[in-house]
């Protein structure tokens, strides 16, 4: 992995507390273009918290978050509110999933492009021709996305309907939608079959050609770990306890006992 | 049928309810004195308890039965056939427009100048019920104090033409403009509250600005409110008092339908979907680009300018005001029309509106019981018909793709 391109996401010495409680330590981490880095550690770790604090849902404590598209200066992102943090190309999904769930799949999708659109008010009651243009827009893009996931024949049903491992992969189109060049998954595979992780699998890797993306995601499916990232961090406590390829952390022995010790134990 | 258990519980509940009606039925001042009439009472308690036996034994019935089998249900399903048709069916829908909209637009023609009046005011009730509907039924944000917009719509053409002269239709966009800031200066301070915290918030906003009106008399005229509104001028023509009050029912209808047409469009659009998903996960709009302060703004502003015409149009209508007009019950009026029509269906609480709007009328005979009516109304519709009358519409999408598809 030492290649010369800069990184798309910088975070230096991270930290949260909520009260007494130090939720993340001094973590760091960067992300290249199109790279896929796996952060896994036992429950209770700090990998949600990082997310929250990395996409502007937490303020983090101390520590800096920098990002920016491939071959653009880094931006400085604390301080930044969620809803601009996305429009400036970060998205993310939920470990508990955050479908808007009376809506219908097709809306989902289609609500994930608000940043992209700009039809206000006014547009909307005189439906000029801009409007219609772009409303018509947005539902092809959605319907589009829907394709990419597989979920174009539920178009019309209600979100909270669906199966739950179509609710995971419809979060990832409503995530996508927002035209992310970082995206956050957050335990994706949670409560999937075996079947349907594998297909997770390739989907997260055809996304990636597909949209030049590249992927953070935290899993407890150490399989998928291993074979679909570049790079693994490992966190416990709060900390960052190791870091590097599939291959090295494979023979950490802090991480053999911090965690995957424990999860052949379980 | 006539187990001991359902005896007993039955007769509690008539014994309890010849209490609850007791101070409203069994007593009445007569000369200053209090006279009791027992025997009304009991005949109450009587029929409460018969009710109540075959309420328990419906239940007991309907449950063996399976929950699709019960009156009720059927009932529901019929509404629910009939919302189908409503919204989905285009040539049913506007077959039923247009026969409600001929009906509508001759009736001054056939009825008394006291109903053309009653009507004129159960459309304003469709534009309040509307605009409450978007902050409540689309955005999700529990407003209490409703009314506070209404008050300001009519005490801006009040106040702006005792101290200005100005007349209806200059007022008519500033109420929306003074209303819009009223909404705003209510949805900053409450942009980070949410359900129960907001409802009490906004509940006491209601409150403040009725007791202001009543408070600052030398401004507002207190109690007695302002008198001899003008109605609004039909060309600079003067109308006879029957002409105007035809003219102000047509007002209020054409204002009522503008606003459905808008109210609509407003729904099927960006904006529409941002509120809805505001409504749904507040965290998920934000992770979707979001913002969540301009959002509920604009929830708060679109719904409160509604209020603000309305206001204008009860004004005039009334051609005087005051702060009676404008109590919380005012507001848990509104509140219901949007609750039972269907939260974030326009079809239905346009309906809801004009029902509970109509019905006080219609039910003169039964005046005095018209809140136990109301609340049994309540009650039984959130038990057996939560999502209201007639659910909201699904938006309609044609996919080009799916065009595509079919093509070939
Ligand atoms: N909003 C919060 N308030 C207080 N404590 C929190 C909050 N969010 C997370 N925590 C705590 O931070 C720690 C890390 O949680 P989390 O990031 O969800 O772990 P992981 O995702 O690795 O399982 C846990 O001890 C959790 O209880
Ligand atoms: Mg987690």
């Amino acid at each position: 992995m030492h290649s010369d391109k800069k990184p798309i996401l910088e975070v230096k010495s991270l930290s949260k507390n909520f009260g007494g409680l130090r939720a993340l330590n001094d973590v760091d981490m960067h992300i290249l273009p199109k790279e896929i880095v796996a952060l896994i550690g036992p429950n209770g770790a700090g990998k949600t918290t990082f997310f929250n604090c990395v996409t502007g849902i937490y303020v983090p404590t101390e520590g800096e978050v920098w990002a920016g598209r491939e071959g653009e200066k880094l931006k400085k992102l604390n301080g930044v509110a969620p809803h601009d943090i996305t429009r400036f190309g970060l998205a993310r999904t939920f470990q508990n999933i955050r479908l808007f769930s009376t809506m219908t799949v097709l809306e989902n999708v289609m609500v994930g492009r608000h940043t992209r659109t700009n039809a206000g008010i006014l547009q909307a009651i005189f439906r000029g021709s801009h409007f219609k243009k772009e409303e018509q827009e947005t539902v092809d893009r959605a319907y589009e996305l829907l394709k990419e996931v597989g979920l174009e024949k539920h178009w019309k049903e209600e979100a909270c309907n669906l199966p739950y491992g179509a609710q995971r992969r419809l979060e990832i189109a409503r995530a996508l939608a927002t035209d992310p060049f970082l995206l956050f998954l957050d335990e994706p595979a949670a409560g999937m079959n075996p079947q349907e992780t594998v297909e997770l699998k390739e989907l997260v890797l055809r996304l990636r050609e597909q949209f030049n993306l590249s992927i953070l995601l935290i899993e407890h499916d150490m399989g998928m770990v291993m074979s679909l990232s570049d790079r693994i961090y490992v966190m416990e406590y709060g900390s960052r306890i190791a870091y590097g390829t599939p291959e090295e952390i494979r023979h950490n022995p802090q991480v053999i006992r911090a965690y995957l010790g424990e999860s052949e134990d379980a | 049928m006539f187990t001991a258990k359902r005896l007993i519980r039955s007769f509690l509940i008539g014994v309890w309810f010849m209490i609850l009606v007791f101070p409203i039925v069994g007593i009445k001042i007569i000369k200053r004195a209090p006279e009791f009439f027992y025997d009304r009472v009991f005949v109450i308690g009587i029929i409460t308890f018969v009710l109540a036996m075959l309420w328990s034994w419906y239940f007991e019935v309907y449950k063996e039965r399976g929950v699709s089998d019960g009156i009720f249900s059927k009932i529901s399903q019929k509404c629910s056939a009939l919302s189908e048709k409503v919204t989905h069916d285009k040539s049913t829908a506007m077959k039923l427009i247009l026969v409600l909209f001929a009906a509508f637009m001759v009736l001054p023609l056939f009825t008394s100048m006291y109903q053309t009046t009653v009507y004129s005011l159960a459309f304003l009730y469709v534009m309040l019920a509307l605009g409450l509907n978007i902050v409540v039924g689309i955005a999700g944000q529990l407003v209490l104090g409703y009314a506070a917009f209404y008050a300001v719509g009519a005490y801006t053409y009040g106040l702006f033409y005792q101290y200005f002269g100005l007349g209806f239709w200059v007022c008519l966009p500033i109420a929306g403009f003074i209303t819009v800031i009223a909404g705003l200066l209510l949805a900053f301070p409450v942009l980070r509250l949410r359900g129960d915290y907001l409802a009490i918030v906004t509940l006491g906003f209601g409150e403040i600005v009725r007791l202001l009106l009543i408070n600052w008399a030398d401004f507002t005229g207190g109690n007695q409110g302002i008198s001899n509104i003008p109605r609004p001028g039909f060309f600079g023509i003067e109308l006879s008092p029957e002409g105007s009050t035809i003219y102000i029912y047509y007002l209020c209808l054409f204002a009522a339908i503008i606003t459905i047409v808008i109210v609509a469009r407003l729904i099927n659009s960006r904006v529409g979907l941002a509120l809805q998903a505001l409504r749904e996960d507040e965290i998920a709009s934000e992770a979707m680009g979001i913002d969540l302060r301009k959002v509920k703004m604009a929830a708060f502003a679109l719904g409160s300018c509604w209020a603000g015409f309305a206001g204008v149009l009860f004004a005039a209508r009334n051609s005087y005001i005051n702060p009676t007009s404008f109590t919380f019950m005012e507001s848990a009026m509104i509140l219901s029309m949007v609750v039972l029509g269907g939260m974030g269906s326009i079809v239905g609480v346009t309906l809801a509106a004009l029902v509970l709007a109509l019905m006080p009328e219609y039910l003169r005979a039964f005046s005095e019981y018209r809140m136990l009516i109301f609340g049994l109304l309540m009650v039984t519709m959130m038990i057996f018909r939560p999502q209201g009358i007639i659910p909201p519409a699904k938006r309609k999408y044609a996919p080009t793709a799916l065009k595509n598809e079919e093509n070939n």
